[in-house]
């Protein structure tokens, strides 16, 4: 039994006065892809979010790769992390957002080499001999010296999900990737999202409105509802066999 | 027109063009302090603590909502005069101080609209790659916080040339200042007043224009980029 690089163990979020997460429990083994689907509003970007150290949870801890992400140790005492704790811990993860996010006054090439260098010392040869491997891979290498204005949704996505791929993190987390783009763009994101789920050595969790993707790409999928995650197994069990009522009346949404 | 005279004109250009250096000094000093001083407000109002916050907000406020000749007169005057830590100040160290300080909260609000209208989204994917706090400023956040506010930062810098002028109400012996002296001393106030206008429009028209081009440009930022390259990529 392998351990696990991400867990949660009972991991509650208040915005407010509303609790988003109302006890989260999960393991995520190494080089697993977890689907996490649910209505909107139901918690799913906050549970990525929180292990990107975008939010901080309220309370419960998050495991990566055997280190505590929020609390570090001080004098034997636990305490909350440090930015210099964060930095250390939150290395092993990547993340792909909905709205891509690039660095619009670099070129492509530039969103991609900044990191490597900057956050790995990379030298500047090969950070750019990796970011160009990197962007040929997701079908750009005839865009390095463009600006991310003068790409289509689905290139931009393609660009953001190279960028933290150079970084070779442990865990990548995808956050709704597809929500923003066009339908006819959809296809070529998911696209290379399969053939990096393929290679298999990372652990992916995607927050999903795409079941069919879901169903064909994830070891697991969770089903989250009210804050708590109220269906979990393999694609076909969550989605096809259960009998979870409002899972169904949820897939029902997306089958109509 | 019996009362121009264009001896008088000549006679007194050079006297008051000696005040020119002094003026043009001044303004930059003056920008210079409120450059960096609005550096310290924005970020005195980013330090995560409240009420330090509030009572910065308030300062700023107050020196805003005060006319900066009374600032101008409370330092050079009145300041000597505070127990404790009161001093007498030069005319010019003055008007730095006053003029200075007062602008300098205006360009702290506009640092704050360049910084915040950076989206959200860039801190968040700098925080996802693992950039530091330096490198998200260095990298990230500045180089797109601060060419739209160069336009602005330009603005303020030719209003400031045209507040300068009070700075003679102290002493600081500007353009405005030689022009008077001159007036007192021939009783003939048209032609160097004159001289004074001539001056400032000579300066800061051209200024002007040239923040409008510059402006102009910053709007065409990245769509220049694009037309450069996509004429490029058309043959890929």
């Amino acid at each position: 039994m392998t351990e696990p690089i991400v867990t949660f163990q009972d991991v509650h979020k208040s915005f407010g006065d509303v609790e988003v997460l109302k006890g989260i429990n999960l393991d995520i083994k190494p080089a697993e892809k977890v689907a996490v689907i649910g209505p909107s509003g139901s918690g799913k970007t906050t549970i990525i979010r929180m292990l990107m150290t975008l939010e901080k949870p309220t309370s419960g801890d998050i495991i990566v790769d055997g280190k505590n992400l929020w609390k570090m140790d001080k004098n034997g005492q636990l305490v909350d992390a440090n930015e210099k704790h964060l930095r250390e811990v939150r290395g092993d993860i990547g993340m792909v957002f909905q709205h891509f996010n690039l660095f619009p006054h670099m070129t492509i090439l530039e969103n991609c080499m900044t990191a490597p260098i900057h956050v790995k010392k990379e030298n500047k040869q090969t950070a750019k001999q990796h970011s160009i491997q990197m962007l040929e891979k997701v079908g750009l290498g005839d865009k390095l010296d463009n600006y991310p204005s003068q790409l289509s949704g689905g290139q931009k996505q393609r660009v953001a999900m190279a960028r933290a791929l150079v970084m070779r993190p442990k865990v990548m987390l995808f956050d709704e990737v597809t929500s923003a783009l066009d339908p006819e763009l959809v296809g070529e994101v998911l696209e290379v999202i399969r053939d990096i789920a393929k290679e298999g050595e990372m652990a992916m969790i995607l927050v999903t409105h795409e079941m069919d993707f879901a169903l064909d790409v994830a070891d697991k999928v969770l089903f989250l509802d009210e804050g708590v995650i109220a269906e979990q197994g393999t694609a076909s069990e969550v989605i096809e066999h259960s009998s979870n009522e409002r899972l169904q009346s949820f897939l029902k949404r997306f089958r109509a | 027109m019996d009362n121009w005279s264009w001896e008088i004109f000549f006679d007194a250009f050079p006297v008051v063009l000696e005040g020119l250096g002094i003026t043009v000094g001044l303004t930059l000093a003056c920008y210079l302090f409120s450059l960096i001083f609005g550096f310290v407000w924005t970020f005195l109002r980013r330090v995560p603590f409240k009420p330090l916050n509030w009572i910065v907000t308030w300062v700023m406020e107050f020196i805003r909502s005060t006319p900066p000749l009374v600032q101008l007169f409370f330092i050079y005057f009145a300041w000597p005069m505070v127990p404790v830590v009161g001093m007498t100040l030069s005319p010019f160290t003055s008007a730095v101080l006053g003029l200075g300080l007062h602008f300098s909260t205006y360009i702290g609000e506009v640092y704050r609209s360049g910084i915040e209208g950076v989206d959200k989204g860039q801190w968040e994917a700098s925080q996802a790659l693992n950039l530091s706090t330096r490198q998200k400023w260095l990298k990230i956040i500045l180089p797109q916080a601060i060419p739209p506010t160069i336009p602005m930062l330009g603005n303020y810098l030719i209003i400031m040339f045209k507040e300068v002028p009070l700075a003679s109400t102290i002493g600081v012996v500007g353009i405005l200042h030689m022009a008077n002296s001159y007036g007192a001393q021939y009783w003939a106030y048209l032609e160097p007043l004159t001289i004074v206008a001539i001056l400032f429009l000579v300066l800061s028209y051209p200024s002007a224009i040239l923040i409008s081009k510059l402006e102009k440009r910053m709007n065409r930022r990245f769509d220049k980029k694009e037309t450069l390259n996509s004429s490029k990529g058309a043959t890929t």
